[in-house]
């Protein structure tokens, strides 16, 4: 009998670990104080990321992608910043529940994170191999030696040729890419399941940003480790990501595979990104399309759809009313949200401007 | 680094040069001699005194008489503590300033540094407003109205110290203080500035990210990067003191060199005048170097040639 019970309880615990969900994040709210009033810079979101997969979250600046990514692993200025009410799943368990303490051991060995700029992300005074080592010697329990072996192997295996010189000099004698190379060797010393890279190639130039994105593609599969990519680059997304979340004023407004974003997307604000990144295969006379006005102010965001005042598809519900996620039609049959009114029964249809322009052009 | 110290020990040599040039002839531009004071010297002795040390020959002889001594670490006798030469004074007097401004260094950074963290751990709380008051009161006020305060406070009122003198450590307590106030209140000021500059960089957020502790985020990152103008301005710092033990010697009847440097100009001494100026030079350049050295130890971007 209770060989049975035992039984049964391990069959449960199989299912659970070999879910393929990784990261289940719900109705994430954020806020920061600040002089002028609280501004809510992320306003309920919710995301689910399988292991080893790649989701792009993009958006223009301010629209609160970087502070969802870093409130997944608490990193925002506690305060002004508060994260109000949610919940992050990671294998199970909720992280907003951790303490600061807990959050340590989940920092670095489970998620790791890369940012933005390269030149200003490590430590100058600190030797690259070190700052590497650290990371190792907290999580993994290595000595010292064990740990510079390890950072050694990890600065060949980001491609950094003379890793054994390299692990002795210090941020200023690295060039921008290869500091961000070492950003990654640090991100993935301890193997973590889950790796946010914000904004990883903005501050690099085009070839080096190529290289970059190929690397972090390289070592997902080599290491099997799900990535956040955040981005305002649609190009950048374009080649790696298989979902992507596209964000405004603190909401995701569509949500879906890359198809689906690129080929076949639905809301307003996709459009206008998508209209406005230039394309090699279009004619050069041909206008780029600017996205008129500016997004809300978030210290007191608008009650109804917050592109509502820059769409020009909009209609007195959008004003009013904050509409649902609605499901839409998709291009692979899998989930593709979009939070729009014109998704529902009573709107009228309108012209998908992206979809006719390729049309145009197969034409 | 060899050829560098060979190159500061020119750029070195050259200002001593120059220091000792212009102080040598501005001395002797100011009227009178070593001997106006004592009065009633028959005009014989006089001139066998003022022949004595080699002060009847032309200036210009004198002064290249002066440089060759130098040459040989001689800087001659005093001419107003007769029998002294100005070597034995320079180093029984600097045993004592030399510890003063030791002391008074080391409490102003120290507790400067200290300070400054934890103002900048309790950013806007009280103890920050209170480094904050500290350190507009350190900068704006004079030391010797601090000196007297102290003096007043807590060695004549209060008695808990002795209100001058040198020798036990009760006595260096109140000079040691308002020495080094100011640079307590001036580099705590500094840290906290640094501390705050440094706990927003994105390396800070990098580690954080590692899952590093707080305390080792502190120690391993946020200070040490943050202590780097710090080192700079011991420069300075060190400068200062020296001024400023000028005055605090004399407030404490403390028998340092600033004692015998505000002396000796009073009184036209002259060999005495050029070796506390060439003694405060030398000590000066070399502390420059010291702390040019050290910031290439503590900031590795710094390379020295």
């Amino acid at each position: 009998m209770s060989e049975n019970k035992n039984e049964k309880i391990d069959e449960v615990k199989n299912i659970t670990e070999s879910s393929d969900v990784l990261l289940d994040v719900k109705n994430l709210q954020v806020s920061f104080d600040t002089y002028g009033g609280e501004v809510k810079a992320v306003r309920g979101v919710s995301f689910t990321l399988d292991r080893g997969e790649t989701l792009a979250v993009v958006g223009e600046s301010g629209c609160g992608k970087s502070v969802t990514a870093q409130s997944i692993m608490q990193l925002i200025p506690m305060p002004p910043g508060k994260i109000k009410s949610g919940e992050v799943w990671l294998d199970g368990r909720d992280l907003l529940k951790y303490s600061d303490k807990e959050m340590e051991k989940v920092r670095g060995k489970e998620i790791s994170m890369i940012f933005q700029d390269p030149m200003t992300s490590l430590n100058p005074t600190m030797k690259v191999g070190k700052q590497i080592m650290e990371a190792l010697i907290k999580h993994q329990n290595m000595s010292k030696s064990q740990a510079k072996e390890k950072a050694v192997e990890m600065l060949k295996l980001v491609g950094l040729p003379n890793p054994e010189r390299r692990v002795e000099q210090y941020a200023h004698e690295y060039s921008g890419g290869m500091r961000q190379r070492a950003m990654i060797a640090i991100a993935l010393s301890c193997n973590p399941k889950l790796l946010i890279a914000d904004e990883p190639t903005t501050a690099l130039d085009v070839t080096i940003q190529a290289q970059i994105m190929e690397l972090m593609a390289d070592l997902q599969k080599k290491l099997d480790t799900a990535i956040i990519l955040i981005t305002h680059d649609l190009g950048v997304v374009a080649d790696v990501a298989k979902k992507i979340a596209v964000m405004y004023a603190g909401v995701i407004i569509e949500y879906g595979t890359y198809r689906d974003i690129f080929y076949n997307p639905k809301h307003p604000y996709t459009w206008g990104l998508l209209l406005s990144v230039p394309r090699l295969d279009v004619n050069k006379d041909l206008r780029l399309i600017p996205i008129e006005g500016t997004p809300p102010d978030l210290i007191s965001p608008p009650k109804g759809c917050p592109f509502a005042s820059r769409c020009e598809h909009a209609m007195k519900i959008c004003k009013e009313k904050m509409p649902e996620e609605i499901k839409v039609d998709s291009v692979e049959s899998e989930d593709h949200f979009a939070r729009c009114w014109l998704y529902n029964d009573l709107a009228p249809s309108v012209n998908n401007p992206v979809t006719e322009r390729r049309a145009r052009l197969n034409e | 680094m060899l050829k560098y110290t060979t190159k500061r020990l020119g750029i070195a040599i050259f200002t001593l040069l120059i220091i000792i040039t212009i102080t040598f002839f501005l001395m002797n531009a100011i009227p009178g001699d070593p001997f106006q004071q004592s009065r009633r010297i028959p005009p014989e002795i006089l001139e066998n005194m003022k022949a004595k040390y080699g002060l009847d020959k032309p200036l210009i002889v004198q002064y290249f008489k002066y440089l060759g001594n130098i040459l040989q670490g001689d800087l001659g006798d005093s001419m107003y503590y007769r029998g002294r030469s100005v070597n034995t004074i320079l180093a029984d007097s600097f045993a004592v300033s030399g510890k003063l401004g030791l002391m008074s260094i080391t409490v102003g950074a120290g507790l400067g540094i200290f300070f400054g963290i934890v103002a900048a751990l309790n950013r806007n709380k009280f103890f920050d407003y209170f480094v904050i008051v500290l350190a507009v009161i350190g900068v704006s006020v004079p030391n010797f109205v601090i000196a007297t305060t102290l003096q007043y406070l807590f060695a004549s009122k209060l008695g808990w110290f002795p209100v001058s003198r040198w020798g036990t450590w009760q006595q260096a307590v109140l000079p040691v203080t308002a020495l080094g106030f100011a640079y307590i209140a001036y580099i705590a000021r500094m840290m906290r500035t640094s501390m705050l500059d440094v706990i927003n960089q994105d390396y800070i957020k990098t580690a954080k990210a590692k899952g590093l502790s707080g305390t080792q985020i502190l120690w391993k990152h946020t200070i040490r990067n943050a202590i780097l103008p710090i080192v700079t301005i011991l420069g300075v710092a060190v400068a200062g003191i020296v001024v400023g033990s000028l005055v605090i010697e004399n407030i404490f009847g403390i028998p340092g060199m600033g004692k015998y440097f505000v002396q000796s100009i009073k009184q036209n001494d002259y060999t005495m005048i050029m070796g506390t100026t060439i003694f405060y030079a030398v000590l000066l350049i070399a502390m420059m170097f010291i702390i040019d050295v050290l910031y290439g130890i503590v900031d590795p971007r710094i390379r020295l040639d």
